[in-house]
């Protein structure tokens, strides 16, 4: 998906579903052509509209009100610079920054490494699809379904983990009300809900491995463990790059997870960058410094990405 | 089978019951709590059964019960009105969605066997929005939204989404350029015109990916927070996840009626927990072929 950003369009059209080769050009004859192009461009009008009034002009408009002092009332009143010099100096910005980094780390790291874990040993002990759709459940509901039960489930008095908690070391831990557990506790809870569904993409890029690969590796005398290392990694690693920016896209997105059980806090503790644009926005109506830092995350988005690909690039050898 | 990989095979095992447990249980937990009496539970927080079994809850949550009863079972009184939120997220994600793959539909035809000029450069333009997250985008169409007048409404909600988006148009896409000439042509030499083409041939032999396509955005539309929460101010409009948060966040803390609450979840995630019975596999299959393209 968003792997295929960086590839001409021909580029594009490679993939499992176009095996068969590109349609021949038909209707040669003039009169047809001109009939098609007429067609086609009433098939495409919805898409171009909707993309021109929803996403080509609300993208080009948050760039401009990056730059200006917009309070929604009044119409925006252009600044210049100013949003970005009071971006640099806002330490609440840079510790935003810094706790969505945490945090995208933290569930990145653990959400693909369990996510492997996982797929592997579905795909190693041959369980069928039942238990994958099972493991899918966390990625049907909400992350505010996610939000709700997990602060119940880890509340300090009545919550069953704490109560486990509480029977084992004699004190409750404050997942979501302490400094320290704050971000940990949110990234767990992002990774539950994602796991499933990562091991399931990973699942199917073990699939296009071919078992005599395995086979061989075990008349050679590999270990499971040798076979993972030297077979499947490097056979997986383009999946396993795909899987590993949708990720990060949308950690660093994270919102309704935070936004319904810390609320950012304790006292800013998790305090992820959107939640931050989402409180300068509409607790301060402060549309045009929100505007900005949307643009700052957008543009860092975009950094962060290319420098994934270029490392799945520079790794593609080793799969052909 | 000797015995390191007996023993590989036992661990590999256990891995796996863990995982299920803990995927799996705090739906339990949702059920269980739904079922008990929310003052009855402060006293035995660890029962893993229904704890004074009782519907109260549901009752409380979709509305039904006397201010007596639920006071009497520690309900409190925030409100909720669950069928109203439960309508919004139907015609909320119902309507996006239906459009948005009929949309997409339509563009993906165009795109993969329609010959004209300047399809690879529209192609390549809009799949741009692919890359552009979507927060950045999200402000500005707020922005629109109230110049348009469209907030607290659903044209406000459903507009934004409905008429483009890059993945369904690049997935359709892909699939309809391997469909096989054959049919096609016969119909043409016929004489029937592209649009014939389209809607009596290509788009019947697209159903499955299209039902794919209509599940995830389904899925995607029901859960979103983020955009509903920007764009509705009162409970006319207002789909089940913001209700939800709204009612919590309305509840003091001290004394949250935590059965209630999760029988209200239970509730809004019952729809998707349906979907999953019914099109689970091919949910797994469709998550699994999107990953490989």
């Amino acid at each position: 998906m968003v792997t295929t950003l960086q590839d001409n369009s021909a580029q594009v059209v490679r993939g499992p579903a176009t095996t068969a080769p590109p349609p021949p050009l038909r209707r040669k004859g003039p009169a047809s052509r001109r009939n098609d192009t007429w067609v086609a461009w009433l098939l495409v009008t919805p898409a171009v509209l909707g993309f021109g009034v929803f996403f080509a002009y609300p993208m080009l408009r948050g760039v401009y009100l990056s730059f200006t002092d917009f309070h929604i009332l009044s119409p925006p009143v252009w600044t210049g610079l100013e949003n970005i010099r009071e971006l640099l100096n806002d330490n609440r910005f840079w510790h935003s920054l810094g706790v969505t980094a945490y945090f995208v780390v933290l569930t990145v790291v653990l959400g693909i490494g369990v996510s492997l874990l996982t797929a592997v040993v579905l795909h190693r002990l041959g369980v069928g699809t039942t238990v994958r759709g099972l493991m899918i459940l966390p990625f049907l509901i909400s992350g505010v379904v996610t939000a709700l039960v997990w602060t119940w489930m880890l509340d300090p008095q009545l919550g069953i983990v704490n109560q486990l908690i509480t029977w084992v070391t004699g004190e409750p831990v404050m997942f979501f009300s302490s400094d320290a557990w704050a971000v940990p506790t949110l990234a767990a809870l992002n990774v539950w809900k994602s796991m499933g569904y990562n091991a399931v993409l990973i699942f199917a890029g073990l699939q296009t491995i071919p078992a005599t690969i395995y086979e061989a590796g075990r008349i050679d005398g590999a270990s499971e463990f040798q076979m993972f290392r030297s077979l499947t990694l490097p056979l997986l690693r383009p999946i396993l790059v795909m899987v590993v920016i949708l990720n990060v896209i949308n950690a660093t997105q994270i919102f309704d997870i935070v936004q319904v059980s810390t609320k950012g806090g304790p006292a800013d503790a998790s305090l992820v960058l959107q939640m931050y644009i989402y409180d300068k926005a509409f607790g301060q109506f402060d549309f045009g410094y929100a505007a900005t830092m949307s643009l700052a995350l957008f543009l860092m988005l975009v950094a962060v990405t290319f420098t994934q690909m270029r490392m799945a690039r520079a790794g593609e050898s080793d799969t052909d | 089978m000797n015995l390191s990989m007996k023993l590989g095979r036992g661990v590999a095992w256990g891995y796996l019951v863990v995982v299920l447990l803990v995927t799996i249980f705090p739906f339990y937990w949702i059920v269980r709590t739904a079922l008990s009496d929310n003052f009855a539970m402060s006293t035995d927080p660890s029962s893993l059964l229904p704890v004074h079994f009782t519907w109260g809850p549901f009752k409380r949550a979709l509305g039904l019960a006397t201010p007596a009863e639920a006071a009497a079972e520690g309900g409190s009184d925030a409100k909720i009105d669950l069928a109203l939120a439960l309508w919004n997220s139907i015609v909320y994600a119902g309507v996006l969605t239906l459009l948005t793959v009929v949309f997409s539909a339509l563009a993906a035809y165009a795109f993969a066997r329609l010959q004209w000029k300047g399809r690879e450069l529209v192609f390549g333009v809009l799949l741009t929005a692919l890359m552009v997250p979507s927060v950045f985008t999200l402000l500005p169409n707020f922005v629109l939204m109230k110049d348009l007048g469209l907030l607290n409404s659903f044209g406000g909600m459903i507009l934004p989404g409905a008429f483009f988006s890059a993945f369904n148009i690049f997935f359709l896409r892909q699939f309809m350029l391997g469909l096989s000439n054959e049919v096609e042509e016969a119909a043409i030499i016929d004489g029937a015109g592209p649009l014939r083409v389209c809607f009596r041939i290509v788009l019947p032999m697209s159903v499955a990916p299209m039902a794919t396509l209509t599940l995830l955005q389904f899925i995607t539309t029901w859960n979103d927070y983020f955009w509903p929460l920007l764009v509705t101010n009162d409970e006319s409009v207002r789909p089940l996840t913001l209700a939800l948060a709204v009612f919590k966040q309305s509840s003091p803390q001290a004394s949250l009626d935590w059965a209630g609450l999760m029988a209200a979840t239970l509730v809004a995630a019952l729809p998707m927990l349906l979907l999953f019975v019914v099109f689970g596999r091919r949910l797994v299959n469709s998550i699994g072929f999107t990953g490989i393209k």
